[in-house]
C-alpha cells in the first residue's frame, strides 16, 4: 500500500497557490545594511528621536554579535550562511497620496493582491468579526474598523502610526518584553524593523472582534522585519490573528519578526498564527527563513496569555512564542501544530518561566515530518524557587510520515522548588497499518483516511484556533498532504 | 579552541612524570595514552556553557589539585574492613581495588569455570594482549569525553574479565573499589568482554573510607557479544566530598541482552555518562538508576542509547529522591538513526521533591530518523501526593510513617527489578536507614 515514493511525489507537487508576484511599483532602498540605513528607514517613517536612538543602540548591539559569534547555532537547522549586506531593508509600495491613506486612495493593486490572498480590506466584504491590519513588505497599507474599534477606546493601528500617535505608550512597552539585546535576530529586527501592528486595550475591555494582521513579502531580495505590540490593560480581554504569504522564488528571504505581549492583572491575550509563507521546492530550493521572537508577559495577577500556532511554510522555522510568568496566578499556554514536508526544517517550541506563585502552563505540541523534513520540538520550563506551587503539563507527539525525515524533541525542564509539579510526556509514532485498514474498510478512501487520523492529531490544537484559522489550518494540512499514504 | 585547556597544567605534569618512570607499556598503549592526553590538554574541563555540562558546575573539580593514587600510600585495610564494604558474600569472585590500584591480597580469584578470565588489566595486556588491545580505549569515546580522555591517558591497571562463548556463570562478579586517600586521584579502568551467549553478572561498588576530598574518574567499557547477557550493577557510597565521575559504555552485538542498574547515594558531586550503542539487530537494552540524595549533593545522569541498527528495544527508568539543598540533573538522549526500523524505546525519569532547596534539571530528548518505531519519553517532577498521605493517615498511619512508606513505594519500581538477592537487600536496607528518619517531613498544606 505505502510506498516512500509516492509520499515525496505528493509532497513534492504540494500546490501553493500564495506564491504569485504582485506587479506594484515601490520605494526600495538598496541592498545593505549600516547606520546610514536605520537613519534613512527612521526618517522615512519621520520618528521621534528616541526611536532613532533605540535601533542605532540595537544596531551596534547587533554588529558586536556578529563580530563575535554570528548567528545563533545551537537550532537544530542547517542553511547556508546569510549575507546581510545582500538584504534589502526597506521595500514599501509607492503612496499615491500624502497623509493617512483612506482604502480610497490605495493603489487597486494592492487591494486586488490582498483580495486574492483572500483578504479583502473593503470594510463591507469582510467577515463581520474580523479587524485587518496589512501589511505588504515593508509597511502597513490598510488597518479597517480602526474607528468601530476606536469608540471602546481599542488602538488598534500600524506601528508606525502609533509612533507617530501614541509615542508615550510605544516608549513604555517597546523593548519590555523582548529587550534589543535578546538574541541576534531580536536586536537586528530591533534596527531595521519597518511596520507591524500596535494594539492597546483598555482597562476592563472585552475586545469585541478578532484583531489580525496579514503579512505579505512581495519584492525580490527584501526581508520582513516587523514587530507587533500588544498591550492588554487590567481585566481585558483580546484575541489577535496573524496569517503570511510570501511569492515563490528560488532565493531565501529572511523574515525576522519581534512580537511583545503585555498582560496586565486579570488580561487575557489570546494570539493565534496560521503561518504559510512559502517553503521552497521539493529540493529545498528557495523559501522562507522564518526567524521570529515572540514572547508574552504575564505582568499583572491572573493574566493569561495563550499562544496557539499552526506552523506550515518556511523552509526554516526557528521561533518559540514563550511565556514570563511574573505576577501570581498567571497562566501561560502553547499549542502548536508544525508541519515539515520536502527538506523544511523546523526548530520550534515554547518557553515558560515561572516567576510568580501558583503559576501554571500548558504546552501542547504537535509535530509532523513527512519527506525529508525535520521537525524538532525544544522546550524551555523553568520553576524559580520563589515560584511556589507552580505546575507545567507538556506533552509534545510527533508523526512521521515517510522514512526520509526526522522527528526529534528537546525538553529542558528546570525545576526550583519541592511544591511546584512539571510533567513532560511524548511520543513518536507514524500512522499504522492498522488505523488506515479500519478507516478503510469503514469506506473511508487512504486520502480521507489519512486526513482523518492527522486531524485527529491535532485536534487538541486546532480547538483552540478561532473558528477561520481552525477551517483554514484543516485545510491547509489536507493540501499539504495529500497522498501522502495510501 | 586549541588553547590548554583550564586546569590540565598539573594532569600534564603528572603525565610526564608517568612518561618518563619505568613503564612497561606497550608502544601501542603508550601511543594511545599520548593522544588521549593531547586531546585532554586541548579540551580541558568543560564548563557550564559546555550544552553537555550545563547544569554541572565543575570549577571545584578543576581548582582542586589532586595527586594520582600511586604516589601516596593507600590505607592498610583489614579484611574485616574490605568484607565489610562488599556487597557478596565470600563465595562470589571478587576483585578489590584500592584508589585505583589492584590489591591482589583482598582479592579473591578463585577458578572461574569454562576458561573464563577475571585478572588485573596489567594482568591482561601480558596474557591476553590481543583482546585487550582490541577493546580497550575502542568503546568509550575518549576523543569526545573529556573524562575518558583522562583515563586513557592514565591507564595503567584496572579490571579485565573476560566472558568466553556460550559460558555462563551464576555466581556475580563483584569489583570492589575502595578509595582511600586524601586528596588522591582514583582512575579506576574497566574492561568486560562477554563472548557469544555468554551470560553473568558483574557489580561495580564504590565505597569511600574517607571523607576528605577525593576524586575518582571510572571508565567502564563492556563488550556484549553475539547471544550475549550481562547484567551489570554499579553501586555507590563514596565519601561525602568525593568527585565521582563515571563512564560507562555498553557495545551491544546482535541478539544481545544488557542490564545495568545504578544505585548512587554518595558524593558531593556523582556524574554517570553512560552510552549504550546497539551495534546489531535484536538487541535488547535496560538502564535504571535510583539515587536518593541529601546535603548539597549534585548527581548528574547523561544517557544516551543509540539505535544505529534495526530492531532493538530499549527501556530506561531512572528516579531521584531530593532532599536539603539536593540538585539532581538528568539527560536522557534516544537517537534513532536512519533505517534503525522497528526500534522500540522508552524512557522514564522522575524526582521527588522532599524539601524547598532542592533543584532538578530533566533533558529527555528523542532525536529520531525513522518511521516505523515506537518511542516515548516522559518526566515528572513533584511531590508525594496529599491525597496518598490522606489515604495512609486516614488507615491510621501517622504523617512521617505515610510519607516514609510512600517514598520507599516511589523508589520500590527500580528495585523490584533487581534479581540478585544480596543486592537487594543491601539496596533495602540502605533505602530504610536513609528514608527512616524524618526527613522532609512537612505538615499537610
Amino acid at each position: 500500500m505505502t510506498t516512500p515514493t509516492k509520499t515525496l511525489e505528493a509532497l513534492a507537487t504540494r500546490d501553493y497557490k500564495w506564491g504569485f508576484v504582485s506587479d506594484i511599483e515601490a520605494d526600495t532602498l538598496p541592498p545593505g545594511l549600516n547606520e546610514d540605513v536605520i537613519r534613512l528607514i527612521s526618517a522615512k517613517k519621520a520618528e521621534p528621536e528616541f526611536m532613532l536612538d533605540w535601533r542605532l543602540r540595537a544596531y551596534r548591539h547587533w554588529s558586536k554579535l556578529e563580530r563575535q559569534a554570528g548567528e545563533p547555532k545551537w537550532a537544530n537547522v542547517t542553511y547556508p550562511p546569510i549575507d546581510y549586506q545582500k538584504i534589502v531593508y526597506y521595500s514599501a509600495p509607492k503612496r499615491q497620496g500624502e497623509g493617512p491613506a483612506s482604502l480610497d486612495e490605495i493603489d487597486p493593486k494592492l487591494l486586488e493582491t490582498f483580495e486574492k490572498l483572500g483578504i479583502p480590506l473593503g470594510e463591507q466584504k469582510r467577515l463581520a468579526g474580523v479587524a485587518v491590519d496589512a501589511v505588504f513588505d515593508s509597511v502597513s497599507v490598510a488597518t479597517t474598523f480602526k474607528e468601530k474599534l476606536a469608540e471602546l477606546g481599542i488602538i488598534f493601528c500600524s506601528f508606525s502610526e502609533a509612533v507617530q500617535n501614541h509615542p508615550d505608550l510605544v516608549q513604555k512597552y517597546l523593548g519590555s518584553v523582548v529587550p534589543y539585546t535578546d538574541n541576534f535576530y531580536a536586536a537586528l529586527n530591533s534596527a531595521v524593523f519597518s511596520d507591524g501592528s500596535f494594539c492597546y486595550i483598555p482597562r476592563g475591555v472585552r475586545c469585541p472582534m478578532e484583531l489580525s494582521t496579514y503579512f505579505r513579502i512581495n519584492a525580490a531580495g527584501s526581508g520582513q522585519f516587523e514587530r507587533t505590540l500588544i498591550v492588554a490593560e487590567e481585566g481585558s480581554y483580546v484575541s489577535y490573528l496573524e496569517g503570511c504569504t510570501a511569492p515563490m522564488r528560488d532565493e531565501n528571504q529572511l523574515h525576522a519578526a519581534v512580537v511583545e505581549l503585555v498582560a496586565q492583572e486579570g488580561a487575557q491575550i489570546k494570539y493565534s498564527t496560521v503561518q504559510n509563507w512559502y517553503a521552497g521546492d521539493a529540493e529545498g530550493r528557495g523559501g522562507i527563513f522564518n526567524f521570529v521572537t515572540k514572547r508574552g508577559k504575564c505582568a499583572g495577577r491572573g493574566a493569561r496569555i495563550s499562544w496557539t500556532q499552526v506552523e506550515t511554510g518556511s523552509a526554516i522555522t526557528w521561533k518559540y512564542p514563550s511565556v514570563i510568568l511574573q505576577a501570581d496566578d498567571s497562566i501561560g499556554e502553547f499549542y502548536s501544530v508544525a508541519l515539515t514536508a520536502n527538506r523544511q526544517q523546523a526548530d520550534t517550541g515554547t518557553k515558560m518561566l515561572h516567576i510568580g506563585k501558583n503559576t501554571r502552563s500548558t504546552i501542547i505540541s504537535k509535530g509532523i515530518s513527512a519527506g525529508r523534513g525535520n521537525n524538532t520540538y525544544r522546550g524551555l520550563v523553568r520553576i524559580l524557587p520563589r515560584a511556589a506551587n507552580a505546575r507545567n503539563y507538556t506533552q509534545c507527539d510527533s508523526l512521521l510520515l515517510g522514512d526520509r525525515c526526522g522527528a526529534h524533541t528537546f525538553p529542558y525542564i528546570e525545576v526550583g522548588n519541592a511544591s511546584s509539579i512539571a510533567e513532560h510526556e511524548a511520543s513518536t509514532s507514524k500512522i499504522s497499518d492498522e488505523q488506515l485498514f479500519y478507516c478503510k474498510q469503514r469506506g473511508l478512501s487512504g486520502d480521507n483516511a489519512v486526513s482523518m487520523i492527522i486531524n485527529g492529531f491535532c485536534k487538541e490544537v486546532f480547538k483552540n484556533l478561532p473558528m477561520e484559522f481552525a477551517v483554514e489550518a484543516t485545510k491547509l494540512l489536507g493540501v499539504s498532504l495529500e497522498g501522502s499514504i495510501g | 579552541m586549541t588553547s590548554i585547556g583550564a586546569g590540565t597544567d598539573r594532569y600534564l605534569a603528572e603525565f610526564e612524570s608517568l612518561e618518563r618512570g619505568a613503564d612497561r607499556a606497550p608502544a601501542w598503549l603508550a601511543a594511545l595514552r599520548r593522544e588521549a592526553m593531547a586531546r585532554f590538554a586541548e579540551r580541558g574541563f568543560p564548563t557550564t556553557r559546555d550544552e553537555d555540562w550545563r547544569y554541572t558546575n565543575l570549577g571545584p573539580l578543576a581548582a582542586t589539585p589532586f595527586r594520582a593514587a600511586g604516589a601516596v600510600a593507600s590505607l592498610n585495610l583489614s579484611s574485616e574492613t574490605v568484607d565489610r564494604a562488599a556487597i557478596g558474600p565470600s563465595a562470589w569472585p571478587r576483585l578489590v581495588f584500592v584508589d585505583g590500584r589492584y590489591a591482589p591480597e583482598h582479592s579473591s580469584r578463585q577458578r572461574l569455570p569454562g576458561g573464563a578470565c577475571l585478572s588485573s588489566l596489567a594482568e591482561a595486556m601480558t596474557t591476553d594482549p590481543e583482546l585487550v588491545q582490541r577493546h580497550l580505549a575502542r568503546h568509550a569515546h575518549w576523543d569526545a569525553d573529556v573524562f575518558a580522555a583522562l583515563s586513557t591517558a592514565f591507564v595503567q591497571d584496572g579490571a579485565f574479565l573476560h566472558i568466553p562463548a556460550e559460558t555462563a556463570i551464576t555466581a556475580p562478579i563483584e569489583l570492589l573499589l575502595l578509595t582511600t586517600v586524601p586528596g588522591a586521584l582514583a582512575q579506576p579502568r574497566i574492561l568486560v568482554v562477554a563472548g557469544p551467549h555468554s551470560r553473568f553478572t558483574v557489580v561495580e561498588r564504590y565505597v569511600g573510607l574517607t571523607d576528605d576530598t577525593c576524586f575518582v574518574n571510572a571508565v567502564t567499557e563492556m563488550v556484549v557479544g553475539p547471544g550475549a547477557s550481562v547484567d551489570h550493577y554499579v553501586l555507590q557510597e563514596q565519601g561525602a566530598s568525593t568527585f565521582h565521575m563515571a563512564t560507562i559504555h555498553a557495545a551491544l552485538e546482535r541478539d544481545s541482552a544488557f542490564s545495568t542498574c545504578e544505585a548512587t547515594f554518595g558524593a558531593r558531586l556523582a556524574r554517570t555518562t553512560l552510552t549504550v550503542r546497539f551495534g546489531g539487530e535484536g538487541g535488547r537494552g535496560s538502564l535504571a538508576g535510583l539515587y536518593v540524595t541529601s546535603g548539597r549533593q549534585h548527581v548528574d545522569h547523561h544517557v544516551t542509547v543509540d539505535h544505529a541498527v534495526p530492531r532493538c528495544s530499549s527501556r530506561q527508568l531512572y528516579k531521584g529522591v531530593l532532599d536539603g539543598s539536593a540538585r539532581a540533573v538528568f539527560n536522557g538522549r534516544v537517537i534513532v538513526r536512519p533505517d534503525a526500523q522497528k526500534t522500540d524505546a522508552s524512557q522514564t525519569n522522575k524526582h521527588l521533591l522532599l524539601s524547598d532547596g532542592v533543584e532538578v534539571d530533566s533533558k529527555p530528548q528523542l532525536e529520531i530518523f525513522a518511521d516505523d518505531v515506537k518511542c516515548t519519553h516522559g518526566a515528572a517532577e513533584g511531590q508525594l501526593a496529599p491525597e496518598a498521605i490522606f489515604y495512609l493517615r486516614s488507615r491510621g498511619l501517622d504523617d512521617t510513617a505515610a510519607r516514609r512508606l510512600l517514598t520507599l513505594g516511589f523508589v520500590r519500581e527500580v528495585v523490584d527489578r533487581i534479581t540478585v538477592e544480596p543486592i537487594r537487600s543491601y539496596l533495602d536496607r540502605t533505602l530504610e536507614a536513609r528514608l527512616g528518619t524524618e526527613r522532609g517531613s512537612k505538615e499537610m498544606p
